[in-house]
């Protein structure tokens, strides 16, 4: 019995057209046992980042409010939002602070980035749970469906996804990579974030 | 063995809790009352290590009131079950984590609306419909699924509940003999024959 598996859950994130998408289950289990359909691992941090949190689900909590606390005080040293690349780097040093008693997360982000010249630029990342940095271009994902996951994501996946595709595309994916793994499940909601407006969408899954 | 269950009905939360205090293969104790009414309108069945439970469900009722006295008002369920939750979170990862399983139900009498919150010894905290803790979980779960329903009344609500009782006492090995149950509603907590 692996710690990392003990609730279940899983998390994707894809990269489109000046759009991202974040999806993830809806399931906490004990084991293989079901207690909720409806237990939220992914947060919005900024109107512009969305962070998911798969892993032990009480670590989902703690990292949550952990990560609101820092996410504040930026904010208010600051005086302006945090910036996905930023932040990327605030989850991997708040969970490398717990090197050798972590926290059982592996974050997943998705957010646009702010560039030179006055647009957006999409930005996704992955963490393992002592949090050393994957920035990827196309797909990150994490949880107990990763492996199936990346096969799905690797079939579906392709460059410059206008907003309503690259929900179609995350959608797929998810729901057919979830119907594989019996820790995920139970429901699914996808996240598309564009530069002026974030869609957020609850899809119906499998109950099995 | 130690079960309790939790159900969510229109302006009201039962929760039921049997009433062993067992310790290995010995019964010492039947009649144990092991749901507290931590505030006003919070009730929480709690199971887990002995000497934890008592102790960590006292120290959360004290809290709690200590909260009331400073403030002059309760604190919400969610913010209690938030509150609950981070005290066994820190728990954990200290030297000698209590061991406490807890279903907590609150009537919230800002918005009127009643609350359960599912919470393990880690500190995973869920709302939930209905809920349960032990091996009785296993057979009460699937038989809520099929059978709750949010708007029953409490005598519909209390209905549900005899149905997973008896399903536990007929098919689980160790059975828990007798159960204790209490309802928090707008006008508070009370307990309830059945």
């Amino acid at each position: 019995m692996s710690i990392m598996e003990y609730n279940g859950g899983s998390v994707i994130a894809m990269v489109g057209k000046d759009c991202v998408a974040i999806a993830s289950d809806l399931r906490l289990g004990n084991q293989a046992l079901g207690i909720s359909s409806n237990f939220q691992k992914i947060f919005p941090v900024t109107d512009r980042i969305y962070l998911g949190l798969p892993g032990l689900a009480t670590d989902v909590t703690t990292l949550r409010e952990r990560f609101r606390f820092r996410v504040n005080m930026y904010t208010i040293k600051e005086g302006r939002e945090i910036e996905p690349e930023t932040f990327a780097h605030l989850v991997s040093s708040t969970l490398y602070e717990r090197r050798f008693g972590p926290y059982f997360i592996e974050p997943v982000m998705a957010g646009l980035a702010k560039s030179a010249t006055g647009g957006f630029k999409p930005f996704i990342a992955a963490t393992d749970l002592i949090g050393c940095l994957n920035f990827a271009k196309d797909f990150v994902v994490a949880g107990t469906a990763s492996s199936k996951l990346y096969g799905v994501a690797e079939g579906l996946w392709e460059p410059d996804l206008e907003p309503e595709q690259l929900f179609e595309t995350i959608s797929q994916t998810m729901l057919n990579a979830v119907d594989r793994d019996a820790y995920s499940g139970w429901g699914v909601i996808v996240h598309v974030i564009e530069k002026d407006k974030v869609t957020t969408r609850t899809l119906k899954g499998r109950m099995d | 063995m130690e079960t309790s269950f939790a159900i969510t009905g229109k302006d009201y939360v039962i929760v039921a809790s049997d009433t062993t205090a067992a310790r290995s293969i010995v019964k010492m104790k039947e009649d144990e009352d092991k749901i507290k009414a931590v505030s006003p309108h919070l009730l929480m069945a709690y199971s887990g290590e002995p000497g934890d439970t008592i102790q960590f469900s006292e120290y959360i009722e004290r809290n709690l009131r200590l909260f009331h006295i400073r403030n002059n008002y309760s604190l919400t369920p969610s913010a209690a079950a938030s509150w609950i939750r981070r005290s066994l979170a820190q728990s954990l990862r200290s030297r000698k984590p209590y061991s406490v399983n807890l279903m907590l139900g609150g009537y919230d009498t800002t918005s009127d609306t009643p609350h359960l919150f599912w919470i393990d010894y880690l500190g995973t905290l869920a709302e939930v419909p209905f809920g349960a803790h032990g091996y009785g979980s296993y057979f009460a779960l699937s038989l809520l699924d099929r059978y709750h329903n949010p708007e029953a009344s409490l005598e519909e609500g209390l209905e549900i509940l005899k149905r997973c009782i008896d399903e536990v006492a007929k098919r689980l090995v160790v059975t828990p003999g007798k159960y204790k149950v209490k309802v928090v509603d707008k006008d508070g907590s009370r307990e309830i024959e059945l």
